[in-house]
């Protein structure tokens, strides 16, 4: 029956996966592609990994699916023509589909000969769970064990903020993202505005404090929050701070630098760059992942939100 | 056939499926979701390798596991970028595709 049921998901997920693809709409292509991502989420929890399952929902499908959907509006509002049919010929084509299909060849006869017994680090992280203080061996693993991949990942989202942020026209540099509110909203939107953020403040709370434990985390609940933030911009009940508000950049850089700082703490106090004294392994690693989720709240929501277009701060007097 | 290798076989055929769009669609914003339904392969076929490693009491490896997380927020952080660029190129030019010949299909007969 299990099986059954897996054998299912997978035959939905390819089929969603090609339909995807072969949609001559743009529009409906990330549609479907927001499937796909709920479909893999599916197949995460099928694979016991509930963590991935969480992120591939609310970042894989929710957020990229969001931000796809946007810039497709955008393209279409600013293209003048109707795009034509722009496929390549029958004879590149079919040269891709012989490629492709060697590729995939290629990568399922790697799966079929994995190596038995499987290779695992499961004991190795089990071992040291005890030191660090927490229940959840993945977390472990992104704050602990390999701390630095989330710290040069904190970093490249920075980067990818300022690399949507210089696309803005020098006019309205420091300004607000995205065209102003329209003034007046669906009844729907603006009711669950007001009523859903409440909640999901307080799930993404939950989310970020029970990884420590159980399934969850810093990244899962960053991404309810900047989702409730969206909600709010989108019903237009708030509007989007200027990107030259220093509130804003000093939030969006909160997480890597106070990673970075126990870092460098780590040298004197404990024995190593991130390494954090035992004793206090589990109270550190619970700020570093609070400060974490504000800042990454911040930084996945601008980054939704794209360049700057309107609303330019005026120059200070004195300057 | 178990469940990790039904997957793992399903990630390699998602793998073949976004290649496959990245490589005929002309317009960007079509190969940047083929690229995302590229990456979600990659993930899959990671993530039956961690599945592979249950133990320790574990679902499956967490390292692995921890791995996927940090690809995904990348993966997005470079989607954003990518989508922002795309966005850009159709305001200043008019049009949304890289094909050679689109400047011409779209200027007026």
């Amino acid at each position: 029956m299990a099986f059954a049921f897996d054998l299912a998901l997978v035959l939905l997920t390819v089929a969603v996966a090609a339909w995807t693809i072969a949609l001559r709409d743009g529009f409906a292509a990330v549609v479907a592609f927001v499937v796909y991502g709920a479909l893999l989420a599916l197949a995460w929890v099928r694979l016991g990994a509930i963590d991935v399952a969480l992120t591939e929902a609310a970042i894989g499908a929710g957020l990229t699916g969001a931000l796809l959907i946007g810039a497709a509006a955008a393209v279409r509002r600013a293209t003048r023509t109707a795009l034509p049919e722009q496929r390549p010929d029958l004879g590149t084509r079919t040269l891709a589909a012989v490629l492709c299909a060697a590729v995939a060849g290629s990568i399922a006869a790697g799966v079929l000969l994995l190596p038995e017994p499987a290779p695992s680090l499961a004991a190795d992280a089990a071992r040291h769970l005890d030191a660090t203080g927490l229940g959840n061996p993945v977390t472990a693993v992104l704050i602990a064990y390999r701390a630095t991949d989330t710290l040069l990942e904190k970093v490249v989202l920075v980067l990818a903020i300022a690399g949507v942020w210089s696309f803005a026209p020098d006019g309205v540099w420091g300004g607000r993202p995205g065209p102003a509110p329209a003034a007046s909203q669906p009844g729907a939107l603006l009711l669950l505005a007001r009523v859903l953020p409440p909640v999901g403040v307080v799930v993404g709370a939950y989310v970020l404090w029970a990884g420590a434990d159980h399934p969850g985390g810093a990244f899962q609940g960053g991404t309810i929050l900047a989702a409730m933030v969206l909600l709010v911009v989108m019903a237009g009940l708030a509007d989007v701070p200027r990107i030259g508000s220093r509130a804003l950049r000093a939030m969006v850089l909160a997480g890597p630098m106070v990673f970075l700082a126990v870092g460098f703490a780590g040298v004197v106090i404990a024995d190593a760059f991130l390494a954090y004294p035992v004793p206090y392994a589990k109270p550190i690693i619970l700020a570093i992942e609070i400060v974490l989720t504000l800042s990454i709240a911040a930084t996945l929501a601008l980054l939704l939100a794209g360049p700057p277009e309107r609303d330019a701060a005026p120059a200070r007097p004195g300057q | 056939m178990s469940t990790a290798t039904l997957f793992g076989l399903c990630g390699a055929v998602l793998i073949g499926v976004g290649l496959y769009g990245l490589i005929v669609h002309p317009q960007p914003l079509r190969k940047i979701v083929a690229f995302n339904v590229l990456g979600g392969g990659v993930f899959l076929v990671f993530g039956v390798i961690a599945r592979r490693g249950a133990g320790a009491g574990f679902g499956g490896d967490p390292v692995p596991q921890a791995l996927i997380i940090t690809g995904l927020v990348v993966a997005f952080a470079a989607t954003a970028l990518a989508a922002a660029l795309v966005v850009q190129l159709a305001r200043r030019t008019g049009t949304v595709s890289i094909a050679e010949d689109a400047g011409a299909r779209e200027s007026p007969p």
